[in-house]
């Protein structure tokens, strides 16, 4: 008996749902993603905008300069003129409060133009101005470099630091057994609900007066050479799936722990290793309180987090300087993101999902 | 196994393991001290950054200490305690407004960090890839540059949010408009936008989670019947219930923390009214503005409390309505 086909006219029906239904979704989506990073377009825009533009609530969208036109000398600002034969843009000459004369920039020697009106009610002739310039001034006046170079080195220190330490801690988690394992890997998990707060103040106290540490970059780096929860678990988790073999392969080849450690569990681990240091890396570029405390006397010490918010409120008027540089100091973490983003991925989806 | 998982699962082992060095085999004991002197950096850091400071920070907590002054630190019991419970009103409203952001911020944002990944896990969207990672993207921009972003796209008058509700004709910006940051009434909702750049790693893991949901549930309850939306309710999300659980979890551990938002746009001043006083706001005050390490660490301890009583309370029910496949409890 022949199995019944479902004819074409059903099956171009249910092709046609499908396309409508991918278009929907795919629209939705879009329109979504639109929301959710229009934002980061203002930004963008509005950093590339004159500080005249950037604090005018009538100002267009984009990025423009009101145009002028060179007179005799001086600079005249141009504006939209109704006049009998049509809207022309004119150069004002003599504003007046009744009426106003103005030069046509197309035909500067002809006799000026008459306007009768109050020309505040004149629209400001536009064109697209980028002020690329506002980059390098948010640069120079935030001084950038410096807060770069402070962030730099304080994320690639205790970078190197947590990665060595968490790494070893997850080993012994991840294939030893010893006593109060489980407790202690408990207690290790709970110390990521633990809020700072509860440590902070002996912790500061013994930084600042015992050993004089304040306005230097010490308290922040020590206290991370120690392993941190997440980095330990995000291993150890890793560490778990290398096959045993290959470490009973280095045992019996007479390898101790710490050789197997580094030079067979290591080199398995490196997407796991990758993540555990971009995680770190966001981290510093973004930490924010350990530095506001610990830096407070030294500015020169800053890195960008807090920089940027001394910044901020240093230029109240100067929207477009703040932006440029916010922009700035995303770039770093943006192109890395975008450069090593399966690693980055994997390594986030590890804690929590249960696989 | 997700981390939670993790600790019940180590839960469940306590005990059932010798814990007496010297009552082992060699090779037994020569193992654990293998173990613990790869754990030894954690044990070491532990005991110095997390168990001393935090006894101490119990006793500093009975002090009256000021760090400018740290001679005359003297024992003054329970007064610090007194002061904060019943007459500091500082004390309850830094609580009050943590508890009433975070209802209204944790539902938002982790209702939009679960939606998203629905649409992101869709076969029906061209481009999937290029979605996940630009939908991820906000959350890489440095926490500074996003708030002081979002604080001008909601300024009242020339940020966008306001200028596109203006197209809709409803008049946004201007003297009587909406003012985002200004306005007691708004401020939970500005502050749970300015949020939503931050949603991601909780977005990234419900979506793995719905990667993860078997395809023979879906097409089981199509057979059934069920339309897109009972699908939805009733087989993606008691599946995601774990990832829920732990997002949970994380969120309120950040929320306890919540600090970075208030200082970035008023300085921690608590502006408007007082409704940006956050718990670690108050700490702050406290401990690093006043120097004053005694109460500053009693309102650390009142913040660790409160944390933690969320936490367990979180546990607790989490039996009830969390789904853990292949386990019964």
């Amino acid at each position: 008996m022949a199995v019944k086909q479902p004819d074409s006219s059903y099956r171009l029906e249910q092709y046609r749902q499908e396309l409508v239904t991918t278009i929907i979704v795919t629209a939705i989506a879009v329109i979504a993603l639109g929301i959710y990073v229009m934002p980061l377009i203002f930004g963008v825009v509005t950093s590339l905008k004159t500080q005249a533009q950037a604090s005018d609530p009538n100002a267009p969208l984009l990025p423009s300069d009101v145009i002028t036109f060179e007179y005799e000398g001086e600079e005249l600002d141009v504006f939209t003129v109704p006049l009998e034969d049509g809207d022309r843009p004119l150069a004002m000459l003599q504003p007046g409060r009744r009426a106003s004369t103005f030069i046509d920039p197309a035909a500067p020697d002809a006799e000026p133009i008459e306007w009768e009106g109050n020309w505040r009610q004149l629209e400001p002739v536009r064109e697209l101005s980028v002020q690329w310039g506002n980059y390098p001034e948010a640069w120079s006046t935030i001084d950038f470099l410096r807060l770069l170079v402070n962030t730099l080195i304080y994320a690639f220190v205790t970078m190197i630091g947590t990665v060595i330490a968490s790494s070893m801690v997850a080993y012994g988690f991840a294939r030893f057994r010893f006593p109060f394992k489980n407790v202690l890997f408990i207690v290790l998990l709970a110390t990521i609900i633990l809020p700072p707060a509860v440590t902070l103040v002996p912790t500061y106290a013994f930084f600042v007066t015992v050993l004089d540490w304040g306005g230097t970059w010490w308290p922040l780096i020590v206290p991370q050479m120690f392993g941190n929860a997440y980095n330990v678990f995000l291993l150890r988790q890793y560490f778990l799936t290398i096959p045993r073999e290959m470490e009973e392969a280095a045992t019996i080849d007479g390898a101790g722990p710490i050789k197997t450690f580094f030079q067979v569990i290591l080199p398995q681990a490196v997407p796991a290793l990758t993540a555990v240091a971009l995680f770190h890396f966001f981290f510093a570029w973004n930490d924010f309180f350990g530095p506001l405390i610990y830096l407070a006397g030294n500015p020169d010490a800053n890195p960008i987090s807090v920089g940027l918010t001394l910044f901020n409120g240093l230029y109240q008027t100067r929207n477009e300087l703040v932006l440029a540089a916010a922009v700035i100091s995303m770039i770093p973490p943006l192109v890395i993101f975008f450069a090593a983003q399966r690693v980055f991925v994997q390594g986030i989806v590890i804690t929590g999902v249960d696989k | 196994m997700d981390m939670v998982t993790e600790v019940y699962a180590a839960q469940k082992k306590i005990g059932g393991e010798s814990r007496n060095l010297f009552r082992m085999t060699a090779a037994r004991r020569r193992e654990a001290l293998w173990g613990l002197f790869f754990i030894s950096p954690w044990l070491i850091g532990f005991s110095l950054f997390y168990l001393v400071p935090m006894i101490a920070s119990l006793w500093f907590s009975t002090l009256d200490f000021t760090l400018s002054r740290p001679d005359e630190a003297q024992f003054i019991g329970l007064d610090n305690w007194q002061h904060m419970l019943f007459e500091d009103p500082q004390t309850w409203q830094a609580l009050r407004v943590t508890l009433v952001f975070a209802l209204i911020s944790l539902p938002i944002g982790m209702i939009t960090a679960f939606l998203l990944a629905v649409l992101l896990n869709s076969k029906h969207l061209i481009g999937r890839d290029l979605f996940r990672t630009l939908f991820y993207a906000p959350t890489m921009v440095p926490v500074i540059a996003s708030i002081l972003i979002w604080s001008q796209v909601l300024n009242a008058q020339t940020g966008w949010v306001n200028q596109a509700i203006d197209l809709t004709g409803v008049q946004a910006s201007g003297a009587n408009g909406i003012r985002w940051l200004d306005d007691p009434k708004l401020i939970y909702i500005s502050y749970t936008l300015i949020g939503l750049w931050g949603i991601g790693n909780a977005m990234l893991i419900n979506l793995a989670a719905l990667q993860g949901v078997p395809t023979q549930l879906y097409e089981a309850a199509e057979i059934d019947g069920a339309g897109w939306f009972r699908r939805l309710w009733n087989v993606t999300v008691p599946m995601v219930t774990p990832v829920i659980f732990y997002n949970l979890i994380i969120s309120v551990v950040g929320l306890m923390q919540y600090f970075i938002v208030p200082w970035v746009l008023n300085g921690g001043d608590g502006y408007p009214e007082g409704t940006t006083r956050f718990m670690m706001i108050q700490f702050y005050q406290q401990a690093f503005a006043f120097q004053n390490m005694g109460y500053g660490a009693t309102v650390a301890w009142f913040i660790f409390v409160v944390g933690l009583a969320i936490t367990a309370l979180l546990f607790a029910t989490g039996r009830y309505w969390v789904y853990y496949a292949g386990e019964s409890r």
